[in-house]
Formats: structure tokens, sequence, C-alpha cells
């Protein structure tokens, strides 16, 4: 009895909710603060055409520089959890499959690059590209080509670490020259590839990591 | 009627939303979850939000959805020899 | 109606119903669905509302791309606790469920 009333409690207070914003979003005058001119206006010095990348990495670069680094702590606070263990060894999928993750993988990679460059100025950029990058990870490691994570060494934590790095050390780099990620409208496109590389190389790790780091106990 | 296809998109988000919360099976919940997934990044080339899009349909559906598969087949196997 | 107002509005009911779905749902890894599915609603009416009259904004959309690389990476930390949790008690629910 007393669950059911926690229901219909629950579910009306969720369709009051809903109600009450669908009013107050129909009722919504014209918005205040417009910043679609501001972002067109000034995307001739942000070094890239395409405006969603320009925000992501120059107007609002921060942001990102934060989310790279939420990523690492989610990604460090779950090698916490599982602690180490060691990566059993990968069953081997069927040979066709397997044939099928060689086949797909290397076009994923040719994928991954194209976004990554085209991300300037069309859709695309260093998360798409680095999550397809994952994908072709997780993939190679549901074929049995691929182990799970031990322990991540030397290396990797280099890789998972870079692109928060290098995306600080940008940061730092023009701090000195006037304030925090304000690129000179010259190097703007230059800076902004190389960070995006980065970004795209930590940002496949971590994620293929959250994954092979969470699966190594499945075989087990 | 793109009217009309905006809200068969939207009715089906909903629907797979719900079916997602409420099917029985877990199973079930999960790939209906992935399905789900990929609905919002139709929802989204409906928004012209490509880049959105292409970031749902590679983490939104396919990441997540191998991770939740992955940690249902783990706590079935683990049921299966306890 | 627009667009952009069609998805606000469906994201506004997604959101509410993945509440209502945290809030009621015991099983953990349906919480972390429904947890989920919350996100996607939020994100669909920052999107929708900011497009509300079918003009593209890039803010909001950077905005949300941003935040969906972020729950992949909450769902998994959430699945790795829910994985110890089940490793260590052979629980799906929290302690506090168990008993009410």
């Amino acid at each position: 009895m007393k669950r059911y009333s926690l229901v219909v409690l629950v579910l009306s207070l969720a369709s009051a909710f809903v109600f009450f914003l669908g009013r107050a979003m129909l009722e919504l005058g014209p918005t205040a603060i417009d910043l679609r001119a501001p972002v067109a206006a000034h995307l001739a010095e942000s070094g890239v055409t395409h405006p969603v990348t320009a925000v992501l990495l120059n107007y609002r670069g921060y942001d990102t520089l934060l989310e790279i680094a939420v990523l690492l702590l989610a990604l460090l606070a779950i090698l916490a959890v599982v602690g180490e263990a060691p990566a059993s060894p990968t069953r081997a999928a069927h040979p066709v499959l397997q044939a099928l993750g060689r086949l797909a993988v290397p076009l994923m990679v040719v994928v991954a690059v194209y976004l990554l460059w085209a991300g300037a100025f069309r859709p695309g950029g260093a998360f798409q590209a680095g999550a397809v990058l994952a994908a072709a990870a997780v993939l190679l490691h549901l074929v049995g080509l691929l182990p799970g994570w031990s322990k991540p060494r030397l290396g990797l934590r280099f890789g998972l670490a870079a692109g928060f790095a290098l995306f600080l050390a940008v940061a730092a780099g023009l701090l000195t020259q006037g304030s925090l990620l304000q690129y000179p409208p010259a190097a703007a496109g230059v800076l902004i590839l190389l960070i995006e590389s980065g970004l795209t190389v930590s940002l496949a790790l971590i994620l293929a990591g959250l994954f092979l780091l969470l699966s190594r106990e499945a075989e087990a | 009627m793109t009217f009309v296809f905006d809200l068969l998109l939207a009715l089906s988000l909903l629907w797979s939303a719900w079916r997602t919360l409420a099917t029985p099976r877990l199973d079930r919940a999960i790939v209906l979850f992935i399905i789900f997934g990929l609905l919002m990044s139709l929802a989204w080339a409906r928004l012209a939000a490509p880049d959105i899009g292409l970031a749902e349909a590679a983490i939104g559906a396919g990441l997540t959805g191998a991770l939740l598969l992955d940690a249902y087949g783990v706590l079935l196997r683990r049921r299966g020899t306890a | 109606m627009s667009t952009g107002f069609i998805f606000a509005l469906t994201g506004a009911i997604l959101f509410a119903a993945g509440v209502a779905g945290v809030v009621l749902i015991g099983h953990l890894l349906r919480r972390i669905l429904a947890f989920n599915l919350m996100g996607s609603g939020a994100f669909l009416v920052l999107v929708g509302l900011a497009q509300r009259q079918d003009v593209v904004d890039p803010v909001p959309q950077a905005m949300v791309l941003t935040g969906i690389v972020v729950a992949v990476a909450a769902t998994a930390l959430a699945l790795a606790l829910v994985r110890k949790l089940h490793a260590l008690t052979g629980q799906l629910e929290l302690p506090d469920d168990v008993d009410a």
C-alpha cells in the first residue's frame, strides 16, 4: 500500500512538472541574449570555419579542458574501484567475426582521422574521432584480438594523460601571453588542430579503457 | 510533412524510453535503450545538429550499449556459477 | 509548432520519466538506464528550446556534445560501482531499498 502511494505521488509530480514546464516553454518570449551573432562575427579569427568546433575549442575552450579532466578522473576512479587484476586471456571469436574485425578496424581508423581533420570546417572533430577509435578498440576486444587491460603501463598512462596535458600546456603557454586559452588569430587554426589531435588520442584511450577495464573480469 | 515525421520520431522516442523502463526482461531493456540512442541521433539530425548525432550514435548507442550489455553478461554468468 | 519545440517538449517528458524511474526503480542497472534517459531529456530541452524558432544555435550544441561524453564516463563509473557491489554482496539493489 505504501509502495502504491509512492508510485502515484511520483508519477503525479512528474506529470505536473511536464505540464508546467511545457506551459512555461510555450510562453517563452524571444531570447534576451543571442549568442549566434557574436559566434558568426568572430568565426574568421577563431581558426576554424565550423561554428560548433569554434565554440568547443576556442570560445569556450575551458569547458573542453575541464571535460577531458573529468573523463580522466572517471577513468582513475574506475581503476581504483576495479583494482588490479590480471588480464585473462581473450577467447577468440568465430573466424568470420575475426576477419570482419580485421577488415573493419582499419576503415574505422581512416574514418576517425577524416573526422578529426573535417572538424575544422564541417561536422566532426575530436569527440567523434575519439569515439570511433574507441569503438574500434572495443570491436577488436570483442572478437578476441585485443586483451582487456590489467594495469596501465607507463606508455599507456602517457597516452591517457596526453590530451589533458597538451591542452593544459597550450593554455598555460597562452596565459603568459594574455588570458587563458585566448589564441592569437594567426596561430589559432594550428593550435586547435594540435589540441584536437591530442584530445582524439586521449579520448579514444579513455573511452576504450572504460570498456577494457570493466570487461576483463567478464572472462574470468 | 516534416511535422508529421517529427511527431512520429518524438512518439517513438517516448515509446522506446517507456519500454526501456517498463519491460520486465533486463536484456530487452538494454537493447531498447540502444534503439532509443539511435532514435536520439535521428532527432539530432532533425535539430540540424549533425555533430551531436555522430557522437550520440557512436557513444550514446554504441559504447554505452556495449558497456551495459557487458555488465549484464557478467551478472548473468555470476548468477550461473553461484 | 516548430521542430525545436516538439523535441524540447519530448525532452521534458523524457526527463520527468527518467527522474520517476530513478526514484521508483530499485534495480541498479535499470536505475542507470533511467539516469541516461534523464540526461538525454535534458540535452533535448537544451538544444530544442534554443532552436524553437528553428534557427541553428551552435553554443548549446557544443555544450550538449560535451555533456554526452561526460554522461558515458559517469555511466561507466556507475557500472563499475554496481559490479563491485554485486561482487561483494551479491545484491543489485542498495541496502536501504532491500530493507524497505
